[in-house]
């Protein structure tokens, strides 16, 4: 092994200018996929903390997925029945039983169960209308079920039961409407209902929409508010297992008929481009390795034509073909080696770099740079990458070489 | 009492294949026995090369089968093939086929090496030993490069014998020296047929060279014409 790991190199070696861009190609594709993937996935990871881990994993809302079937369609199921101008129900909106559907779900393990009322309203402070969403909901509740209270920059959740009205604003809401802890607003609800709520705390979640248009107050003073006395019209729910969201979801579908999102759910979207950012991502690297894989394919073509008599008299000397099939995959292995352990440390000093560019952004989420992931997983992933391009590579042209006829080559002479 | 058999040819044929079938050598029956010292004569095309080749396991024949320390080397498998070139044979070409990136000394521990079973020190010392038979020590540490035609052949020749193999076929060893290397190189043969009791079968067309050998087998038109 020694001997052929010799020979492999010794060739190498040789041509130093050729084997140097093979090099470098794999190196550039292991660097580049780190740094991508830890961009990528810092994103990611940021992003789902922010706005998927923070909020809660099931939330029931007072709608229906599909209308009810009419008694007609349910009497004549195989009819050919068409009803025109059907009229929906003026029911009164509210989840049915909401504090009751609340006691049920949370007598379940793992589970932790808020109800919210939610609805908008205007805050008046000074001449400033804003428009926002008023959460009301019950802080003991609340603190189980969101990341509300580790989220809060001023003041305290314990706030709205020790004051009177109290409310807690959205740090861009408070912004906006320039109102600050200890401020008295006016809060006026689409009921027509006017109340002098006092600010209790504002809080800072990183996630613009959140930040820029919520608000919190006890549930109470919400229903009073909205004129909907003991109504609830979202039940929001925190699961110790993320994973079960989906499955849990579709049961309590089926069993309150109430329209039920996971979280997988509510976030279709978002998860839809992180697919397909991660396939760009592995498109791109795949095609930088490929250039490399044929960096690679053409240098061990190349040595293996330049060097026909020398596999020709290894062969005469006793070499067996899977010795010499051998020198050519190491030699494929060890740009593949060469080429990682370089890539790693390009990878390393790109996400460095990545990681000390400063910049401002707010979009879906706030943030003041690139947000970066650093596992060593991708330093794995991106390893076995080039690795397997590198074999591949390699492997036809030794195959090729182990295949040489030493007559025919000795019979050509020099 | 006569030396064993070391080599057998039986009713060896060696036919290219093509639209029109091209025969090498034809029915060649021929035993060899240790420490003989064979040149094999002949004009060009008439299969010397072809039969050395054959009896060297570097190619198969058509038809018929050559024996090798009585093992039918038919029947052995491409990695058997290998390894008794490694152990038991030991070769020579008229162009030194020395590996360019390795120093005089690298080029005679790779037969060595690959058969293993010694350390580097061993190793190193038995290729030096070699070397210095031949006169090639001081040279241990050069490039093929930078040696001429006949110290690039000694080397070849230290190659050829790492492994102390029985049988030393040389292809032309001679073909791109002048008389006085081609001299020494045959005289070295001389003296690993008589002294080492190793069997040498050179290929060559220099008549004054051949005389010299023990036995002569001359080919014609892929045929023995004559073995004295």
């Amino acid at each position: 092994m020694r001997l052929i790991l010799d020979i492999a190199v010794t060739h190498l070696v040789h041509r130093k200018r050729q084997t140097l861009v093979s090099v470098l190609g794999v190196a550039m594709g292991v660097g580049f996929f780190i740094g991508m993937a830890a961009m990528m996935q810092g994103f990611q990871r940021y992003f789902v903390a922010k706005t998927i881990d923070v909020s809660p994993h099931i939330i029931i809302k007072d709608e229906y997925r599909t209308p009810p079937p009419q008694p007609v369609e349910q009497y004549y199921r195989a009819g050919a029945i068409r009803l025109l101008n059907v009229q929906p129900r003026d029911e009164r909106r509210g989840i049915k039983n909401g504090m009751a559907v609340v006691d049920a779900i949370a007598r379940q393990p793992d589970v932790a169960v808020a109800p919210t009322l939610a609805g908008q309203i205007f805050l008046r402070y000074g001449t400033k209308d804003v428009s926002a969403t008023l959460y009301g909901i019950e802080p003991e509740k609340e603190r189980r079920v969101t990341y509300l209270e580790q989220d809060l920059v001023a003041g305290s959740l314990n706030g709205l039961y020790t004051t009177a009205n109290g409310i807690i604003l959205g740090s861009g809401l408070a912004d906006k409407v320039g109102a600050a802890t200890g401020d008295t607003l006016s809060i006026i609800s689409p009921a027509g209902v006017i109340l002098k709520m006092k600010v209790v705390g504002v809080f800072r979640s990183g996630v613009t929409a959140k930040d820029n248009y919520e608000s919190f107050a006890l549930l109470k003073k919400a229903q009073i508010l909205q004129d909907r006395a003991n109504v609830v019209n979202q039940i929001r729910i925190r699961l110790r297992d993320i994973n079960q969201a989906a499955a849990l979801a579709r049961s309590l579908e089926t069993r309150y008929g109430y329209r039920t999102e996971s979280w997988e759910e509510t976030n279709k979207n978002v998860l839809g481009i992180f697919v397909i950012q991660n396939g760009i991502m592995y498109s791109t690297v795949s095609a930088i390795l490929i250039v490399a894989a044929f960096g690679i394919f053409n240098i061990i073509t190349t040595v293996i034509h330049e060097k026909e008599r020398d596999i020709a008299i290894l062969k005469s000397i006793g070499f067996e073909e899977g010795a010499i099939r051998g020198i050519f995959l190491l030699e494929g292995a060890v740009v593949g080696v060469v080429g990682t352990l370089i890539g790693w440390a390009l990878g390393y000093g790109l996400t460095e770099l990545l990681a000390s560019v400063r910049f401002n952004v707010e979009g879906f989420v706030k943030t003041e740079g690139f947000v970066l992931y650093y596992t060593f997983r991708h330093y794995l992933i991106a390893g076995l990458f080039a690795m397997i391009a590198s074999l591949v590579a390699s492997y036809l042209p030794a195959r090729k070489a182990a295949a040489v006829n030493p007559v025919d080559i000795i019979r050509g002479g020099a | 009492m006569a030396e064993p058999v070391l080599i057998e040819a039986r009713d060896v044929s060696r036919i290219l294949p093509g639209p029109v079938p091209v025969t090498l050598v034809r029915d060649i029956n021929l035993t060899v026995r240790r420490g003989e010292f064979i040149a094999i004569v002949g004009p060009s095309g008439s299969g010397k090369s072809s039969l050395l080749y054959l009896l060297g396991l570097l190619d198969a024949p058509t038809r018929g089968a050559v024996y090798l320390e009585g093992a039918n080397t038919t029947e052995l498998n491409r990695e058997q093939q290998a390894q008794m070139r490694l152990t038991r044979l030991g070769f020579v070409f008229q162009f030194h086929f020395l590996l360019h990136e390795f120093t005089t000394l690298g080029n005679v521990t790779i037969p060595l090496r690959k058969r293993g079973g010694q350390n580097e020190i061993k190793i190193e010392q038995r290729a030096r030993a070699l070397l210095a038979e031949l006169g090639m020590e001081e040279y241990a540490d050069r490039l093929p490069e930078q040696l001429s035609g006949g110290q690039r052949q000694r080397v070849a020749v230290a190659r050829a014998l790492a492994n102390n193999p029985a049988i030393i076929l040389a292809d032309e060893p001679t073909g791109n020296l002048d008389s006085k290397n081609a001299q020494q190189v045959f005289d070295i043969f001389k003296r690993l047929a008589e002294h080492n009791g190793q069997t040498v079968i050179v290929v060559t067309h220099e008549a004054h060279l051949a005389r010299q050998t023990h036995r002569r087998i001359r080919l014609i038109d892929g045929r023995i014409a004559e073995d004295s």
